[in-house]
């Protein structure tokens, strides 16, 4: 085991773990955060996507010492019920989700696009989601949502 | 807060409530002479058992149905709130928990609305006249001269008391009657608006949604090591050393039966790492052939042909043309982007799961059967998981990790299947064939139908039997072998689901061949048999259609009397602006399809648009329009999802879904083996609602999956024509009949 000083979400987390920790397990586990989830634990369906120094990483395949010296942040990190970020009001508004465990990482991989592109086009949407995975098949509302929000975010 | 239970009530269920009204007692089953109450209030007859009014000013109701991310909590709490006259932000709903709900057996079917629904409308509509009435009695006027505002009672000349004020007073400790009559949808406040869903929020702000987000005291991590294959068994395993592996706080072996707690998630990980690379299993050959060769298989296997109905039509004319077809569909996954997940802990023989299982009582049962004890020492509490679609892992894994939680030392345990786990052992949706003949008469009209269905299982829940159908059992030194339950009978059907036509087409015979004994294990998935029922049926109306030279709108509400069916069917064709007689170019081109989900729930007709590349062999869905009947709508938008999201997830089924196994083993180990729908593939989709408020609630959730199968099947037909008849369409399958 080892010690490493974490950014999650603006704070310092001390945790003291192996070195090859998947981020994930301290993300969910030491730290008690729920947004970021277990779907394969093989960076296939980006349910465990979190932000680290802005760019969405797979938590569930990034070790702990890769991402030691980042910015880590977790939907959390974005808004709370009470000062809910656009992505999650819009994600609210257009009631984009069923079970909803796959929406922490389109809300993390929206927020990483809306960031490098104010103004996407549905397909700029369709391709930087491309890569998670929606079973319950909210794929439309997604996109909607991150449209919203991009509004929002630009008025 | 009175600290004495009010009589009748049990000091534990009183406790556990923690109720100043009523705490909940078990509903006492239909006996000789009792009427039939509607919905599920007729299994649960007691009031309180579906709702308590607090002094705190809250209402908190009860339901043993499940939420699922199909927003049923919203949907009961909008019926609730109508029938009480009190605002949606009073109430409180409770799902699943065999301490404190209603047993309603399994949240599946498309049944909630129409079960839960129904009972909660009636069990509220009566609460407010027991309130009203001890409203009167307060007020000292007569009940008809009070009205109602949100919890506050009114009387005409002025004077007020509050639900909350009576909460002590109206004894809901008794037997429903369902002589109050529910609201008119005229008076309705919520019943028929989209109101957001209560569960949305949390989901996207990190709030303890799920069950993998439940966290005990002392809790520690599980994970199983499930055989390499379905007829393998454990020969041997070095158990000692992964025992001493760090973290290490138990491991479990019980005949083949495998599993490990450590005191961090990534130690119990890399302990089921260690102890698969150590354990040595003895395989043998179970599963089927792959290909073609499995549907010979299937249909070859001791099924007696059974009919599920048989009707001649003594005037119909001679068939001047008869045509037969074959179609199939693969073994399919439920897919969950969760893998199943439990938390069990045992205290003082007690045991308590929290659990994604869609029905928690027939769980306990099963789980009760398996460790030797009562029902009444276990409880089972609802947590949502991540979507199921049916009868996936979530109660097979609540054995997981009761068994694994009893050498804890009673320390609870979180036990989640890794991705392997689940692909290789959730039960899947049965493979199935579909022999379809038919005959039209010199006017194109269809004067003769058969359909035969092939299939395994649709339903080996918990519950379903006499046996005990969670995993491990089978695995375990002393096994419980399955008892294999009878196919869901008719009216809804399993195998047989959707087989029988609603159109009028002369002489019909449907008959099936039930294979209770299946090589890969089968389950619900969503719509049962049909799925592939209503694709190969309305797959072959249109092979009619075309041999009668018909159009496939016209030739359907030609055969079609039902109102309702022929509004969905000319609903749909008109908001896609379906033109008779239109072919396909090659690459283009549109298809129909229709179905009433169960022959019983909602009426789906839709129009699908698809892209053919004949190069490459694939298939694009671009546009998709349905229209659905769901009697009384209770929340618009929440219909929309459902069939929005129905459509698309059989568009995935359809395009791409199997699968894969050798002669021994599983092969679809990961989403590399298991390729989904992704955004660039999905379809535009628009929902019209034919809203009808004066008919009753019909289920919606599976009502689109059987339509939108046949309509990109018939869509894919018209653009090329060629009819693929084997599901699924893929790429290699789409450029071998082009070519």
């Amino acid at each position: 085991m080892a010690t490493f000083t974490l950014q999650v979400n603006g704070e310092s987390k001390t945790v003291a773990v192996d070195s090859d920790t998947p981020l994930l397990y301290i993300l969910r586990n030491d730290l008690e955060l729920n947004g970021p989830k277990f779907g394969c634990g093989l960076a296939q369906c980006g349910a465990c996507t979190v932000l680290v120094d802005g760019k969405p990483v797979r938590s569930c395949v990034a070790t702990v010492t890769s991402v030691a010296k980042g910015r880590i942040t977790t939907i959390e990190g974005l808004g709370t019920l009470d000062r809910l970020h656009p992505l999650q009001r819009a994600f609210i508004e257009e009631q984009a989700c069923q079970c909803g465990y796959c929406g922490n990482g389109m809300v993390m991989s929206a927020k990483a696009l809306l960031d490098r592109n104010p103004r996407p086009s549905d397909r700029d949407v369709k391709a930087a989601l491309n890569g998670h995975l929606c079973r319950c098949a909210s794929h439309n509302r997604i996109v909607r949502a991150v449209q919203r929000a991009a509004a929002e975010m630009r008025s | 807060m009175s600290a004495t239970p009010p009589r009748g009530v049990s000091r534990r269920a009183f406790l556990e409530t923690g109720a100043l009204v009523v705490g909940f007692a078990l509903a006492p089953r239909l006996a000789r002479g009792q009427d039939r109450l509607p919905g599920s209030l007729n299994g649960n007859r007691r009031l309180d058992a579906w709702l308590r009014v607090d002094p705190n000013g809250t209402v908190t109701i009860f339901t043993g149905k499940i939420e699922l991310g199909q927003g049923i909590g919203t949907a009961l709490s909008q019926i609730a709130a109508d029938e009480l006259d009190v605002d949606l932000k009073r109430l409180d709903v409770v799902h699943g928990d065999t301490a404190r709900t209603p047993d309603e057996g399994q949240t599946a079917g498309s049944l909630s609305v129409e079960q839960s629904g129904t009972a909660l409308r009636f069990a509220c509509a009566e609460a407010r006249g027991i309130l009203l009435t001890a409203a009167a009695v307060k007020l000292g006027v007569p009940a008809a001269d009070l009205s109602v505002r949100d919890g506050t009672i009114g009387a005409s000349g002025g004077g007020r008391v509050t639900y909350w004020d009576l909460a002590g007073d109206a004894d809901l400790g008794r037997e429903a009657t369902a002589k109050a009559t529910p609201k008119p949808p005229s008076e309705h406040t919520w019943v028929g608006k989209s109101v957001r869903r209560r569960d949305i929020p949390k989901k996207f702000t990190g709030g303890a949604v799920y069950v993998q987000d439940v966290r005990l005291p002392g809790m520690v991590f599980g994970r199983v090591v499930r055989p390499p294959s379905p007829g393998a068994e454990l020969a041997s395993v070095d158990e000692a050393r992964v025992r001493s592996l760090p973290g290490v706080v138990a491991v479990v072996r019980d005949g083949s039966f495998l599993a490990v707690a450590a005191a961090r998630e990534e130690q119990a990980i890399r302990a089921r790492e260690a102890l698969k690379q150590s354990a040595r299993w003895k395989e043998t050959e179970s599963l089927p052939p792959s290909g073609d060769a499995l549907y010979r298989d299937l249909m070859a296997r001791p099924a007696p042909a059974q009919t599920v109905i048989e009707k001649t039509a003594p005037a119909a004319a001679a068939a001047v043309k008869t045509l037969d077809a074959l179609y199939t569909r693969p073994y399919q996954c439920h897919g969950s982007i969760g893998p199943s997940c439990a938390v069990a802990q045992w205290q003082d023989g007690r045991l308590t799961v929290w659990t994604h299982s869609q029905g928690v009582f027939p769980l306990r049962g099963d789980l009760a059967k398996a460790f030797g004890v009562e029902a009444k020492d276990i409880r089972c509490i609802h947590a949502e998981g991540a979507g199921c679609y049916g009868h996936n892992g979530a109660d097979d894994v609540a054995l997981d990790a009761a068994l694994l939680a009893r050498a804890t030392g009673g320390r609870p345990v979180k036990l989640q299947w890794m991705r392997d786990d689940e692909f290789m052992w959730e039960p899947y949706g049965s493979a199935m064939v579909m022999k379809l003949s038919g005959g039209i008469d010199a006017q194109g009209n269809v004067v003769a139908w058969s359909h035969e269905v092939w299939s395994h299982p649709h339903s080996t829940r918990p519950g379903s039997s006499s046996g005990v159908n969670l995993l491990a059992a089978r695995h375990l030194a002393r096994p419980s072998a399955p008892v294999l339950p009878a196919d869901v009978p008719q009216p809804a059907g399993g195998s047989d689901r959707n087989a029988i036509p609603l159109y009028d087409f002369g002489s019909v015979k449907v008959v099936k061949h039930y294979v209770a004994q299946a090589p890969l294990r089968t389950s619900a998935l969503r719509t049962l048999g049909g799925y592939a029922n209503v694709f190969a049926l309305e797959s072959f109306v249109d092979e009619l259609a075309a041999a009668a030279g018909a159009d496939p709108v016209e030739f359907r509400l030609r055969h079609t009397t039902d109102p309702r069916a022929r509004a969905v069917i000319e609903a749909a064709a008109q908001h896609a602006s379906w033109k008779p007689g239109a072919t396909g170019d090659g690459a283009r081109g549109r298809g129909v399809a229709f179905a009433r989900y169960k022959n019983l729930a909602c009426y789906c007709a839709m129009v699908a648009d698809v892209a053919v590349d004949r190069a490459w062999g694939r298939v694009r869905v671009t546009r998709v329009v349905a229209a659905v009947d769901a009697g009384q709508i209770v929340n618009p938008d929440g219909v929309v999802n459902q069939i929005e999201g129905g459509i698309i997830q059989s568009a995935s089924w359809t395009l791409k879904e199997s699968v894969r196994f050798d002669r021994t083993r599983v092969t679809t180990r990961s989403w590399v083996d298991y390729p989904i729908v992704r955004f660039d593939e999905v379809p535009e989709v628009e929902v019209v609602l034919l809203n009808r408020p004066s008919e009753r609630f019909l289920g919606v959730g599976e009502g689109a999956h059987g339509p939108a199968a046949a309509a990109i099947a018939n869509a894919l037909a018209h653009a090329t024509g060629r009819r693929l008849r084997a599901l699924p369409f893929t790429a290699e399958r789409v450029k071998q009949a082009l070519a």
